[in-house]
């Protein structure tokens, strides 16, 4: 749609239903995935709660959209950076997360994991890399 | 330089669609271009014309639009999270056979592609938000 091609970063920082911010940033990620960009998004504080495993959000009547993080990969949206300190600081461990995969279409479509951990420091780093940082 | 903006919280609760003003009047003030204002998640509500603030506080809506009319600015109110809001142009109330529209003159109703595109074209995108 575009040639120019810009490093996109969605920042990821709400846990996934007490606020509308989770829902609504995937809904960029979706439509921003037509552009054909280099997406990535970054998930620390209680953001790493939206790619935890077992949601059920039956009783509180909200749309459960987690499976859509899944299906991430089929948008070509493959770097999931997660951040270690944000885990830690809320007893969670990479095993708490639902298992994201994308198929890497030049290694004959093998599975591979879309979840990055990194550190603070690596998520700076992350961070300055790119040329449009949206929050959310 | 060219700016593209998103503004991400309600007026009034959140100082942000304030502080996106004045960053807006300081950046034109000193040359730059913006090329967009983005309204998304509750920033869609600084897009209606049918508040009523207190006379000695400052307008939000009219601010924006007097200053979109000085400097042609285009104002997005994204479709999505404005339908959610109770955000209506007449085209979509019409459509929705709603019996209302509330958007203030100098926005317009759109898609987030818009906010995508405004990220590409722009040199820097600054987000006023919680």
């Amino acid at each position: 749609m575009s040639e120019t091609v810009k490093k996109f970063l969605y920042v990821n920082r709400k846990a996934p239903y007490g606020t509308i911010y989770a829902q609504e940033a995937l809904e960029v990620v979706l439509i921003g995935a037509a552009f054909d960009q280099d997406v990535s998004l970054a998930f620390l504080d209680d953001g790493v709660f939206q790619l935890t495993k077992g949601q059920d959000t039956k009783e509180i009547g909200l749309k459960n959209f987690s499976a859509t993080y899944r299906a991430l990969g089929d948008y070509e949206v493959t770097k999931l950076y997660v951040e270690k300190e944000s885990l830690e600081e809320r007893g969670l461990t990479l095993d708490d997360l639902q298992n994201i995969e994308y198929e890497d279409e030049d290694d004959d479509y093998a599975e591979k994991p879309s979840i990055r951990l990194v550190t603070r420091a690596e998520m700076a780093e992350v961070m300055a890399d790119q040329d449009v940082v949206l929050s959310f | 330089m060219k700016f593209g903006i998103v503004v991400s919280e309600g007026p009034y609760t959140h100082e942000a669609s304030d502080s996106a003003y004045n960053f807006v009047k300081a950046a034109l003030a000193k040359g730059h271009e913006v090329s967009r204002v983005f309204f998304y998640h509750d920033g869609v509500n600084v897009g209606t014309r049918l508040s009523i603030p207190p006379q000695d506080d400052r307008q939000i809506q009219e601010q924006w639009t007097a200053l979109a009319k000085e400097h042609d600015l285009d104002l997005v109110i994204c479709i999505a999270a404005a339908q959610r809001r109770g955000l209506l142009d007449k085209n979509e109330a019409d459509r929705q056979g709603k019996d209302a529209n509330n958007i203030a003159e100098g926005f317009r109703i759109s898609g987030l592609g818009q906010l995508i595109e405004m990220g590409i074209q722009a040199d820097r995108t600054v987000t006023f938000g919680d």
